[in-house]
């Protein structure tokens, strides 16, 4: 057993860090946030030099070869410092989708392109009527010959604006929960029959509905085989669901830091309400919840890396844990800093929104506690 | 990073369970499994088996016979010993006091002491708690004035674990009121429980059983060698070894254990035509324990490897005895719901080896389980309460 990071792995964490305490402060995110396009094309592109979009890729695939461990170092990072540039939709999800299950000619096509940061990508991993299931798909799928036919609803697609390319699951068979007959199809935004609605998300981040009407696709953007996509949107969505918890580590951490950091300053009744024992223990409780749960992540990560069936299990734990955890830090953190905590002036408000949409981001606490019962039961 | 044990972890693995098969007593283990009490006679026996096998010290440095094992070894010894539901040692001796004695103590102290603690031929009890002095440990009463080549001790120690059983205890004293604090006035002492004047009263709690004691001292008479260290420096000594113990006292393992032990009767129990382990409202609260025990587990791997590169485990050792002991009540909470109505029936006679099972209540355990969930509600409250271990890391760890 052994916690320790290889050199190259402490090299990412570093880059990732020094950039968002020289180059990422919070007066520059919330001007990208306030952007139209809601994340700097420019600083995209210096994800891309700095190696960052090509992390979790094979060196075949023109990627750095990492895996969870290089994972969790970003996105605590990524948290840190509310990086609200796209690198979850393109880099995770649809770059995972692709790396998982793209053809050759896919990949060379769309993913590189996506690791160089020329093209900007999509998953469209839910529906309305879905709420967390991601086998729950309307939007149907009809052969036409070889090509298809897409006609339906996706809503919640994370960068769906932005997207040049949109990763659709739909359904080619079966009923609309079945794991069978679900297939993934890669379609450029701008195809005839797309339209989208497009929407900033309280966490500043950007999202689309869209709405697919007799969309005709060709063979050639079948991502994997027909009616075997679940088990890649599977795979790709835990992998998603793991970054955020890493990503909501990192700002319950800031959180909580920064909360500590503030009672010692903010003084009321002429003393440090640092001073104050009843708020001493409420943040030690916060404590306990960030090490909680970081020993939590330590031990998805350690078996993700290691490939293990219960990987899955300790992915539904940590989301749980992740989900009540982060609620009772960011809840107590905004209460500690008082009124000046619910203000839009300061960091604490942002953080505690974005921990919030990270709860319910690919199933919340509930869902995934649900799930770990079920891993649990034989 | 990897989470697999190595090769030689995997085989000392292997040598412990193997040596638990082959030496932990038949006859303690169905005390165990049938949550009977032990009494001293088993421990004695036990602890000497662990003695012969080189296992009793495992904290200390192998120069006075401890294992010299690593980290991850001892944390797999404790896993292995919680999985044959095997006694832990008595800590008293063995890792509260020996480790003042051979830091703090002198060559001759050593020489005397730490020998019968590792072959368990002497019992110790920890003197710290007074009637007026629970939390607040610092504002101790008990007297130690010198005269001529002793101390004279004077005073009421109280909650005293297994007092009635000891040969000898350790004890904070006042050795001086005269300091600008009061913590720099306390000093660590030992003494024979068999000297005049030392008095052990039983202290019966909640669930009937005598397990605490409260000790009074009149005009005890103690050989100054019986000092540890310097006078007036009892309060360090105590203290660092407070953050050494905090490491063991998550009690993962034995809490793994218990939750196994509550989600295969709670199979076997039926609620509403099914299994109560399927029913989903019970089966989400299990859950969360689960959740929060494997966190627990992970939490003291990190700190373990920590020592293992050679940093002391700080006052973020308190986290393991936080969420240790409430992980602890938590699953005395879920067994007793398990046990239903059989968790009240006080029959505590049939806890004790080969109790006939045609005239047992309930089924095995059952009624066992309130009489543990009450008792151990004194989990949080020991060893410096859980309030009092946030005010340790709100001042040290936050520096609130």
């Amino acid at each position: 057993m052994d916690f320790s990071l290889t050199e190259e792995q402490t090299m990412l964490a570093d880059s990732v860090s020094r950039f968002i305490s020289n180059d990422y402060d919070f007066e520059l995110r919330m001007k990208i946030a306030e952007s139209e396009d809601n994340f700097s094309a420019e600083l995209w592109k210096t994800y891309a030099e700095l190696g960052w979009t090509a992390v979790p890729f094979s060196e075949e695939d023109g990627g750095l070869g990492g895996g969870p461990v290089e994972m969790m170092l970003m996105m605590e990072q990524f948290g840190r410092g509310l990086v609200v540039e796209p690198y979850l939709a393109n880099i995770i999800l649809a770059g995972g989708v692709l790396r998982r299950a793209g053809s050759e000619e896919q990949k060379a096509k769309w993913l590189a392109e996506i690791i160089e940061g020329n093209l900007q990508a999509s998953l469209a991993f839910s529906e309305p009527q879905a709420r967390f299931d991601i086998a729950d798909i309307a939007t149907t799928a009809t052969a036409d010959g070889d090509d298809f036919i897409l006609s339906g609803q996706k809503s919640f697609v994370l960068n769906g604006g932005s997207a040049d390319l949109i990763i659709i699951p739909a359904r080619s068979s079966g009923a609309q929960s079945d794991t069978d007959g679900i297939t993934l199809f890669a379609i450029p935004a701008d195809s005839a029959g797309i339209s989208r609605k497009c929407y900033k998300t309280v966490d500043a981040h950007a999202a689309a509905e869209i709405a697919l009407s007799d969309v005709w696709v060709p063979a050639t953007s079948i991502i994997g085989d027909v009616g075997a996509g679940h088990a890649i949107l599977q795979a790709v969505i835990d992998d998603a669901t793991f970054a955020v918890c890493a990503e909501a580590i990192g700002i319950m951490r800031a959180m909580h830091e920064k909360t500590v950091e503030y009672s010692k300053s903010r003084v009321q009744f002429g003393v440090p309400i640092s001073s104050f024992q009843a708020l001493q223990h409420r943040m030690v409780d916060s404590l306990m919840a960030c090490e909680q749960s970081q020993s939590l992540m330590l031990w998805a990560v350690l078996l993700g890396s290691e490939g293990s069936p219960e990987a899955r299990k300790a992915i539904s734990a940590l989301k749980y844990q992740i989900g009540t955890a982060g609620k009772r830090v960011g809840q107590e953190a905004v209460q500690i800093h008082g009124g000046m905590g619910v203000t839009w002036e300061l960091d604490i408000a942002h953080y505690f929104k974005r921990l919030s949409a990270i709860d319910i981001l690919f199933g919340n606490a509930d869902f995934h506690l649900d799930r770990f019962v079920d891993f649990a039961s034989p | 990073m990897h989470i697999s044990f190595t090769k030689d972890e995997l085989e000392f693995q292997e040598e412990s369970r193997r040596f638990l098969e082959e030496k932990f007593p038949e006859d303690i283990q169905r005390k165990q499994d049938s949550g009977a009490v032990l009494s001293k006679e088993d421990y004695v026996r036990w602890q000497k088996i662990l003695f012969e096998q080189g296992w009793a010290a495992i904290n200390w440095p192998t120069e006075y016979g401890g294992t010299g094992w690593s980290p991850i070894q001892k944390y797999i010894f404790a896993n292995e010993m919680a999985r044959a539901n095997a006694p832990d040692m008595i800590p008293f001796g063995v890792k509260m006091v020996a480790p003042i004695i051979y830091t703090f103590g002198s060559e001759e102290q050593k020489a005397r002491f730490l020998p019968d603690i590792l072959e368990s031929n002497v019992w110790w009890c920890q003197g710290y708690s007074e009637p007026g002095a629970g939390s607040d440990l610092a504002s101790l009463k008990m007297r130690a004035d010198r005269d001529g080549d002793s101390y004279v001790l004077n005073g009421t120690k109280t909650w005293t674990t297994l007092g009635h059983m000891a040969d000898w205890i350790f004890c904070l004293v006042r050795t001086s009121s005269d300091v600008a604090r009061r913590q720099e006035g306390i000093s660590f002492i030992l003494v024979d429980m068999a000297t005049p004047g030392v008095t052990v009263r039983p202290i019966i709690t909640i669930e009937g059983e005598r397990e605490v004691n409260e000790i009074h001292f009149e005009d005890v008479r103690v050989p100054v060698g019986n000092l540890v260290g310097e006078e007036g420096k009892g309060w360090t000594y105590g203290k660092l070894l407070l953050q050494h113990e905090r490491t063991n006292i998550a009690g993962v393992a034995h809490s793994q254990v218990k939750l196994a032990r509550i989600r295969k009767k709670a199979a076997e129990s039926i609620r509403g035509g099914q299994p109560l382990l399927q029913d989903r409202n019970f089966a989400r609260k299990a859950a969360v324990v689960e959740i929060e025990l494997k966190a627990l587990e992970y939490t003291e791997l990190r700190t373990l490897a920590a020592v293992a590169v050679g940093n002391a485990p700080g006052p973020e050792s308190s986290i393991l005895k936080i969420r240790g002991s409430e992980i602890q009540q938590q699953l005395d909470d879920l067994a007793m719901e398990v046990a239903g109505y059989y968790a009240l029936p006080y029959v505590p006679d049939q806890y004790v080896l080969d109790f006939p099972e045609a005239e047992r209540v309930g089924h095995g355990g059952d009624t066992n389980t309130s009489l543990r969930y009450f008792n151990n509600r004194k989990a949080s409250i020991y060893g410096g309460s859980n309030e009092i271990q946030k005010n340790i890391i709100a001042k040290h760890v936050l520096g609130l």
